[in-house]
């Protein structure tokens, strides 16, 4: 404690954060396309980005591993090009920083659960089954449907529409050019293909390609009127502890996400009154100031229905709509009920890299994989000197992590700023 | 005049050269400047040159947020010679190019009207000097519990000279009446005398028992204290104060058959476990006695890991005895409360939930409850009934409140600056909270809450000068002013007074406390009262060059 050397690595963003303006014209030109992490997978971004618009400092990045020239090898350097303050820089590499510091503060945060491991929840089969942060870009007026609450569904259908179009389109140029070039219309010579007056390999080839459009066009035709029909989401239901207080997966309560279900719902509503939702539920854990009120007015005003009972596997009918099975503990019974959108609370889990974080530093992490603190020193580590705060040290909501953040800051203060002689008295308080 | 490209940002969706003509043809402008980054070093080279060169005396920006880049524009000014505070920020980025994507016309047509209205305003601006305010670099924490004593010892271990004031003769608070804490199974009043021990040996601490604050005068640096201990009065001088009184457990009279002897709550059941005085052999606990319901809405957030801790305690004493808790919902959040609650089940704790429209009926020696699954009552044995009660605000809340001019909440708790983000802070500057004074808190959740007001109050601490921005309300006429106190009533900063002159009563502004929101100004009807930068004469004519006069 009092003297930490720590080595740092920075990695190369390959732009030049001092020049760069963010004005986002390499962003604008740049040819590739990579999905979009920050959008839950949902939308697409391109290879020189800003993870989120707001970020930051507001300063671009390029995304190596995607990137034309960087990680495929090819010319490109189209970023560079455009950029007026001539920022990008392919040269860069990652560079090595020492620190030497009195104290550290773990802010690490923490992961959303995966829930493809809970097989009877279907999320890697059924396509309007989402979770909670998909949903909140779903919702969202910068994110991929712009708060509209179209169904992931109609969104792979709206994919297939453009493949199918530019399916449709090169299929088209193909049969022109041979139609132009012998001056005979598909139809007749499909015809006579048919009827074996034709069978030179030529032919044959036309009377294919001509096949396969008219195929195409048929199938776009569906695909598009199957798109007119459909609406936006009108009934969601949402599903709790996904992955928490769950012996299989977590035991502990994620904390945060009632409250987040109950946000979700309501401004599903907001956006749109016709949505009404189902939170399923074991208990409805509202604690915070004003939490019991908004749950309590998400039910008189958003028409949330709060349905006590595990949900035990979601299913899902022919026209794509998921199926809730559960167990109503206040009527006894098993019952079933057909959605246009699941959600799942998945749970808050230790980040990927805290077990490693934790060997680095010399700490310890808890039965749950979150580093371990005190309940009486709710901000120290197993290491004298080295702090956490927020949801690496469990599941929190944002005032808490907030207030955790300044806690955390008085402990290092304590540490780095005391009149000497105090500071290591100060870490053991209790 | 500069209007910025904001690279495609503003240039993209508005027709950026005819605003920078339409600026040439306004009154009293010289000079007209488009950018591509009117923010880009040579921007601001751009601008310094022009007040050397042109002699400029005004500069209006029509670019961003004056949120974010104010600041820059005006150290520019500044650095070229120009009083900061006459420069007038013009945002045609957040409020046309970005809000009228699609209509770029209209965009630019209302872009002009703005640019119009800020070079209206620009030339009636005055030069204005940064207020400076030395600071006292000493705290007051109200409340002697283990928020108080934390955040008091966090203070002190830095360096600053803290003055502790607890109503009671007894440092420790609410957990003097605790037994075991939950899920470290401390002792309480072990935990609590450690503390207070900690406090009272620390040279920098004045702890004052049986103390309460009287009068509290003055603002963020320059807090005039007045404290009553034991009939006496004392005064002292502090630049930050901290609220960590506490909160009460409510006594549910009338509620459940209360009577204090085989039907009591939570904390005298750990008064009997504290003092070994408990015999029952079977045990009831019924959960939100008095909270979730039509008087009191708010769920109090602990009630539910009291009586799992006290069940669990209760079951390792004797595993014969039958604890059943009725429950509506357990709100074990997190991790240690969900495996205290998982603890409790494993040692065969019976928790059983009830609807709030059929709640438990407690007749001598049992509990009648209808039970959800069963679809039918069940009647449980119960020597002792326990009632899970709600904590409730402090009778001094409302003292204290008014006494620093903070707010409460619709129950009466401390209200935070801002829900999410100002969680430790109060909006008045240099007060912050913390503890059960703020919401129901876990010891755990106290204890960092504490850490993080004394992190918050350590930073206007550390600084020996504040510098304030001078767009403050001021007297401008002080004749007009008839000391009537509407604007002091109505400041939510704290930062009027009324004060008695040569000329009768007339009101006071403190600058450093000002936030400059207007309130006053907008109150006053005898005009006496004008936010530099915004007065009436300004407004108006920029509402002038709105509709054309």
């Amino acid at each position: 404690m009092g003297a930490f050397r720590v080595k740092v690595r920075r990695k190369a963003r390959y732009v030049n954060e001092n020049l760069c303006t963010g004005c986002g014209s390499c962003a604008e030109k740049c040819p590739t396309l990579v999905v979009d992490l920050y959008n839950a997978g949902l939308g697409k971004r391109k290879a020189i980005y800003k993870y989120f618009p707001q970020g930051i400092p507001s300063v671009f990045t390029i995304d190596a591993g995607k990137c034309r020239q960087l990680g495929e090898g090819k010319k490109c350097g189209v970023c560079a090009k455009v950029c007026q303050a001539k920022a990008v820089d392919f040269e860069q590499k990652d560079r090595m920083v020492e620190l030497e510091v009195g104290a550290v503060i773990l802010a690490t945060g923490y992961e959303v659960f995966d829930p493809s491991g809970i097989p009877e929840y279907g999320y890697d089969r059924i396509a309007n089954v989402v979770t909670a942060l998909e949903f909140e870009r779903l919702l969202s007026a910068s994110g991929p449907t712009a708060g509209h609450l179209d169904r992931p569904s109609e969104l792979a259908l709206e994919a297939d529409i453009e493949e199918l179009e530019k399916d449709v389109k090169k299929l088209g140029r193909q049969v022109k050019a041979l139609e132009d070039k012998h001056g005979k219309s598909s139809t007749q010579i499909l015809d006579r293909v048919k009827s074996g007056t034709l069978t030179d390999q030529e032919s044959l080839a036309w009377a294919a390609t001509a096949e396969k459009l008219a195929e195409a066009e048929a199938d776009l035709e569906k695909k598009k009127q199957k798109k007119a029909a459909a609406g936006t989401a009108k009934k969601l239901a949402f599903i709790q502890c996904v992955g928490s207080r769950d012996f299989r997966y977590n035991r502990f309560c994620s904390s945060y996400c009632c409250m987040h279900s109950v946000k979700e719902a309501m401004i599903a509503h907001e956006h749109d009154n016709e949505v009404s939702s189902s939170i399923f539920c074991m208990d409805l854990r509202a604690v915070g100031r004003g939490f019991e009120e908004y749950k309590l007015r998400g039910g008189k005003q958003a028409g949330i229905r709060y349905v006590r009972g595990r949900v035990a596997e979601i299913t899902e009918d022919s026209a794509g709509n998921p199926i809730v099975w559960y167990e109503s503990t206040t009527s006894r019974q098993v019952l079933h009920e057909t959605f246009d959108m699941v959600i799942l609370a998945t749970a808050c889990v230790p980040s990927a890299s805290t077990a490693e974080l934790a060997r680095l530093f010399g700490v310890e992490v808890d039965e749950n994989g979150f580093f371990r603190t005190d309940p009486l020193l709710p901000l120290n580590t197993t290491r004298p000197g080295i702090f956490v705060c927020g949801c690496a040290q469990g599941p929190m909501d944002i005032p808490e992590s907030v207030a955790q953040a300044s806690s955390a800051a008085a402990s290092a203060a304590e540490v780095v700023a005391s009149p000497p002689g105090e500071a290591a008295q100060a870490y053991r308080y209790a | 005049m500069f209007v910025c490209d904001c690279g495609s940002n503003i240039a993209g969706y508005l027709d950026v050269k005819a605003l920078a003509l339409y600026a040439e043809t306004l009154p009293n402008v010289v000079y007209v400047k488009e950018n591509l980054y009117t923010c880009s070093e040579s921007g601001i080279n751009e601008i310094k040159a022009a007040i050397g060169e042109q002699n400029l005396n005004r500069v209006v920006v029509a670019s961003c947020t004056p949120r974010t880049h104010e600041p820059l524009f005006r150290a520019t000014c500044a650095e070229a010679g120009l009083n900061p505070y006459l420069f007038e920020m013009v945002n045609i980025r957040d409020q046309c190019s970005w809000v009228h994507m699609q209509e770029r016309e209209d965009g630019t047509a209302k872009a002009k009207d703005l640019i119009r209205m800020g070079v209206a305003k620009a030339a009636l601006l005055e030069p204005q000097e940064p207020i400076q305010s030395e600071m006292d670099a000493k705290a007051m924490v109200l409340g002697g519990g283990i928020s108080g004593m934390t955040a008091a010892l966090a203070l002190a271990n830095r360096g600053y000279q803290v003055f502790l004031l607890e109503k009671t003769p007894r440092l420790g608070g609410l957990l003097l009446r605790l037994s075991r804490l939950g899920p470290s199974n401390a002792d309480a009043s072990e935990l609590a005398a450690k503390y207070a021990e900690r406090v009272q040996k620390h040279p920098l601490i004045q702890v004052m028992t049986s103390t309460v604050a009287e009068e509290v005068k003055g603002y963020i640096g320059h807090f005039q204290v007045t404290a009553v201990r034991n009939g006496n009065r004392e005064e002292f001088g502090v630049g930050v104060i901290i609220v960590a009184i506490g909160a009460e457990v409510l006594q549910p009279h009338g509620l459940f058959q209360y009577d204090g002897k085989s039907v009591i709550n939570q904390l005298e059941l750990e008064e009997r476990l504290k003092s070994e005085d408990f015999s029952a052999g079977s045990v009831v606990m019924i959960q939100c006695a008095g909270a979730r319901n039509e008087d009191r809405k708010y769920c109090s957030r602990i009630c539910c890991m009291v009586a799992i801790k006290n069940a669990i305690a209760l079951k390792e004493r004797n595993p014969d005895v039958g604890v059943r808790v009725l429950y509506r919902d357990i709100q074990a959040y997190g991790t240690e409360n969900e495996a205290m609650f998982q603890r409790a089940k494993e040692l065969g704790v019976l928790f059983l939930k009830y609807d709030p429209a059929m709640p438990p009926r407690v007749e001598p020696g049992k509990v009648v409850v209808f039970h959800e699954t069963l679809g039918r009552d069940l009647t449980l044995p119960a020597e002792l009934v326990v009632l899970s009660t709600p904590l409730i605000a402090g009778p001094d809340n409302e003292t204290v409140s008014k006494l620093l001019r903070v707010s409460l909440d619709e129950n009466k708790f401390f209200l935070e600056g801002h829900v999410k983000l100002k969680p430790l802070d109060f909006a008045t500057d240099g007060v912050y909270l913390c503890g059960n004074a703020h919401y129901p808190a876990t010891v755990r959740e106290a204890v960092s809450q504490a850490l993080g007001a004394a992190s918050r109050a350590s930073i206007p601490l550390s600084k020996k000068v504040m510098t304030v921005e001078p767009i403050v309300s001021t007297l401008v006429d002080e004749d007009a002013c008839r000391g009537c106190g509407l604007c002091v009533a109505l400041c939510p900063y704290g930062a009027l007074e009324v004060v008695r002159t040569e000329k009768g009563r007339k009101v006071r502004v403190i600058p450093v406390a000002c936030k400059g929101c207007g309130v006053c100004a907008a109150t006053c009807y005898r005009h006496a009262l004008s936010v530099n930068s915004y007065s009436d004469q300004q407004i108006g004519e920029q509402i002038r060059a709105f509709l054309g006069e």
